[in-house]
């Protein structure tokens, strides 16, 4: 029986990746229940964040304030870039069959891989904590970084404000509306094509956001969005397309099984992860706390 | 022929179906009447495996066919045609009808025949009693409208069923496409003695064909009988043609 | 007298079994590699042009293919004679049990199934170092026996890199041929009354979820036979086999040759493999081009490559 703390450990490192997760997972999950648009770009366009969030600290320096202005900039020009393809060319796709939009969010994929490659080369590249942060705090015998501990409030944080967003605002009514009716909001006279822009910069920008805040701890790579991409789907689907506690259930439960599947059988805790999405697709394909979809 | 047994539907809490039993036999023609959401269209797809009832029996030829499978149904002898056309579109006509005949005779199976020299005088038959001979090698979905909806009753005849249920046949159409329609409806009717049971929501058409009629209101079976009698009928007249004056 | 018709198909089977004596090494090569990947993504139109399934994962059975045929050749010394066969029945297998789940739901949903069954045998392959290798892969998969090849007259003379090339494209064309069957035939036609309209297949009396089924199986036999000759031809079997990346890329080859027309995925490999091959030449942005062509596609031409020439024909005849 391993030592409780180092139990603890597990368990708080599982709760962090889960934490970054649900930040870019929310996003495609969003982007899901109001457009019905399955985005495989979302882990490019988190991508996107990381590096800008790294020219951005290059230019400005170290200091604390330089890093959250990078990480704020970098989730907004990324949302930007989502508006651009939202209004340019993904709008001519809805209504048009589910193959032709997985395959222009591929077709993205693989266009943004390679202008990350043209322009910041394919070296890898690292950013430091803020420098505020760079301390630990000790819980339960554990060393816990403050950066961890400050992405692990984060989440609930963005779970929360995503919330008030859907149910105190007049843009989450419609929201809402969307995801349950769209036509039924249609014939209330909203204007669908506006909120449908929203979501995506919405969505995308949630995931730059990821993206710049994962650049102090994991290196900045091509290929970085391929392998989000998969992790990402698998919370949403385990949690519920177009839910957002869902996806956070699903982001926790898939940094747990991570976490500790790693030590019962080193080898295959992905493969627990994949299975696990199987069961719940066979089961209940709209997800543990999503709703079927009504066409 | 076919015997429905107080059948009941709910979805949600609305009753869309609600204790309807009626018995067709062989060899008649009958109408369902009802305003718009008195549950004609969830009768017949109760009727057909579409939607599982609540509770109630369907039978058909004395045998239980509740809750069995479209396609099982279909196999036993019961054809449709939809409200809604409901055709393959980007097949030509006589390819729509050939693969009704085709899953007729149980050749759906088969993987290793050519299909399009199968059935050939079968399906070319259909087709010109349909008056669609001239059309055989039209994409069904660039037709008229009134043509698809031919073409949807060539799909439920070519499966040669005993029982043939129409769910507004000629919604949609003029009114000199109705009547053709309906003549030609009655025609094939006589000749292959089918029970036909149908809905339709233009009086006119339905005391000129059938022989017996049902009202539906609310989900309710109030009335039945000759047309004549549902004429006289005074809850008919107040709940049904009292709405149209 | 009717005059027949050229048979066009026969014409390009004997064009292409001449490649081997233009005497280019790289000929030779890139023409097993379009064979394989024209039979792959034929396999994957079964669903997608035919019965109207959107896989997303039909790089798993190609996969499962790969590691079949490898595993038994390498590791067990079984002769290609029962290994390829065993490639499609074992794909196959798992098609039946991944699709038995997958045909339960419709459209978006069946596409995420088929995606996440992929994404599981990827990650077995991956991870099952002591059968699969694991991340390394499986690399020097032996090559069949074909030294009775140069004893048939003619051949003798032909690199071992030209018989196989002469194998992989007789399997091939049978397999076509027989797929080809397949569509033409009263099942066929079943699949596409389907694929056009399921709520009516189902009225005319037809068992529509087993015949999506009953595809899904027939499409992982022939991805599966497909993968079993390309884990050969690549001297090596890998878990990108059946990465999702490479279920995106047969669904691009597809379309692109345009998936209305039995010989589109064909078309499509073959344009797709000849462009990645020159490009690749100039530059190493090939993936930013093929997003660009596939975006392109997308907004412009459905249809497809031999949608698109279907399309100028007839406009062509028409005046």
């Amino acid at each position: 029986m391993p030592e409780p703390s180092f139990l603890f450990g597990q368990f708080l490192g599982g709760l962090t990746a889960a934490m970054f997760l649900f930040t870019i997972g929310a996003g495609l999950s969003l982007i899901f229940g109001v457009l019905r648009v399955l985005n495989f770009a979302h882990g490019s366009f988190y991508m996107f964040g990381a590096y800008i969030a790294w020219q951005v600290m290059t230019w400005l320096g170290p200091g604390t304030e330089y890093f959250w202005l990078a990480a704020l900039g970098a989730a907004t020009g990324v949302a930007v870039l989502g508006v651009v393809i939202e209004r340019l060319l993904l709008r001519h796709l809805y209504g048009r069959e589910e193959l032709y939009q997985l395959l222009f969010t591929y077709a993205l994929v693989l266009i943004l891989a390679d202008s990350v490659k043209i322009i910041w080369g394919t070296g890898q590249l690292s950013a430091s904590r803020p420098p505020s942060m760079t301390g630990a705090v000790q819980i339960f015998g554990t060393t816990v970084p403050y950066y961890n501990l400050f992405i692990m409030l984060l989440g609930p944080a963005i779970a929360l404000g995503l919330w008030l967003l859907m149910h105190r605002t007049r843009l989450g009514r419609m929201i809402r509306a969307a995801v349950m009716d769209r036509e039924m909001l249609e014939a209330l006279g909203a204007n669908v094509g506006v909120l449908y822009t929203v979501m995506f910069a919405v969505g995308a920008f949630l995931a730059g956001l990821g993206g710049a805040l994962v650049t102090p701890v994991k290196s900045i790579v091509p290929g970085m969005d391929v392998e989000v991409i998969v992790e990402v789907f698998i919370i949403v689907v385990i949690g519920g397309l177009g839910s957002l506690w869902g996806t956070f259930l699903g982001a926790v439960v898939f940094g747990q099984v991570l976490a500790f599947g790693i030590l019962i059988m080193p080898r295959f805790s992905i493969f627990a992860v994949f299975a696990l999405m199987a069961i719940i697709l066979i089961v209940r394909p709209w997800g543990l706390l999503g709703k079927p979809l009504s066409r | 022929m076919l015997e429905v047994q107080d059948l009941h539907k709910r979805f949600g809490g609305f009753a869309a179906v609600s204790g309807v039993s009626f018995k067709l036999e062989k060899g008649t023609i009958m109408a369902i009447i009802g305003p718009n959401g008195a549950g004609k269209s969830t009768l017949f797809n109760l009727i057909t495996g579409h939607v599982e009832p609540t509770a109630g029996r369907v039978l058909l030829a004395g045998r239980e066919i509740t809750g069995a499978p479209p396609h099982e149904i279909c196999r036993l002898g019961v054809g449709r045609s939809f409200q809604r056309t409901n055709i393959f579109p980007n097949l030509t006509v006589f390819e729509c009808v050939q693969a009704a005949v085709l899953a007729h005779h149980g050749k759906g199976r088969n993987f290793w025949l050519r299909a399009d020299q199968l059935y050939r005088e079968q399906t070319e038959a259909l087709l010109a009693s349909l008056g669609l001979a001239d059309k055989a090698n039209s994409l069904a979905g660039e037709l008229s409208h009134g043509n698809q909806k031919q073409i949807e009753l060539g799909i439920a005849l070519a499966s040669d069923p005993d029982i043939l249920l129409l769910d507004e046949p000629t919604a949609g159409m003029s009114s000199g496409e109705t009547h053709e329609t309906i003549a030609l409806i009655a025609r094939i009717a006589a000749e292959r003695g089918l029970t036909l049971l149908f809905t339709e929501h233009d009086m006119e058409v339905v005391f000129s064909i059938a022989a017996h009629i049902a009202v539906l209101h609310q989900g309710r079976l109030i009335a039945e009988g000759t047309p004549d009698e549902m004429r006289r009928d005074p809850e008919v007249r107040r709940v049904y043609l009292g709405e149209r004056s | 007298m009717s005059r027949r018709p050229v048979p066009w198909v026969l014409v390009l089977f004997l064009v292409l079994l001449c490649i081997p004596w233009l005497g280019s090494r790289l000929y030779t090569f890139i023409a097993t590699d379009i064979a394989i990947l024209a039979l792959f993504a034929l396999s994957l139109n079964l669903l997608l042009g035919y019965t109207g399934l959107v896989s997303f994962g039909h790089a798993a059975y190609f996969g499962i293919g790969a590691y079949t045929t490898a595993i038994l050749m390498k590791t067990y010394g079984v002769p290609f004679v029962v290994a390829f066969p065993a490639a499609g029945i074992v794909a196959a297998g798992f098609a039946l049990v991944f699709g038995f789940f997958c045909v339960r739901l419709t459209k978006i949903y069946f596409a995420m199934l088929t995606l996440a069954f992929a994404q599981i045998v990827w990650a077995i392959c991956f991870k099952w170092n002591d059968v699969t290798g694991g991340e390394q892969g499986m690399p020097n998969v032996p090559y069949p026996d074909l030294g009775w090849m140069s004893a048939i007259p003619g051949l003798g003379s032909l690199r071992s890199g030209d018989h196989f090339y002469l194998l992989v494209l007789a399997l091939v064309a049978v397999a076509i041929a027989a797929l080809r069957r397949i569509v033409a035939s009263p099942y066929g036609r079943m699949l596409s009354v389907i694929r056009e309209n399921p709520e009516r297949a189902e009225f005319i009396g037809i068992n529509v979820r087993l015949y999506q089924l009953s595809a899904f199986v027939v499409a992982g036999f022939f991805a599966g036979l497909a993968g079993g000759l390309f884990g050969i031809f690549n001297r090596g079997v890998f878990p990108d086999f059946a990465y999702w990346t490479k279920s995106a890329e047969v669904l691009i080859m597809t379309i692109l040759g345009g998936m209305g027309h039995f010989w589109g995925p064909a078309v499509g490999a073959m344009v797709l493999t000849l462009l990645n091959q020159q490009i690749t030449s100039y530059t190493e942005y090939w993936p930013l081009i093929l997003g660009i062509i596939l975006i392109v596609l997308l907004f412009g031409f459905r249809g497809g490559i031999v949608g698109a020439v279907v399309a100028l024909n007839r406009r062509l005849r028409g005046r």
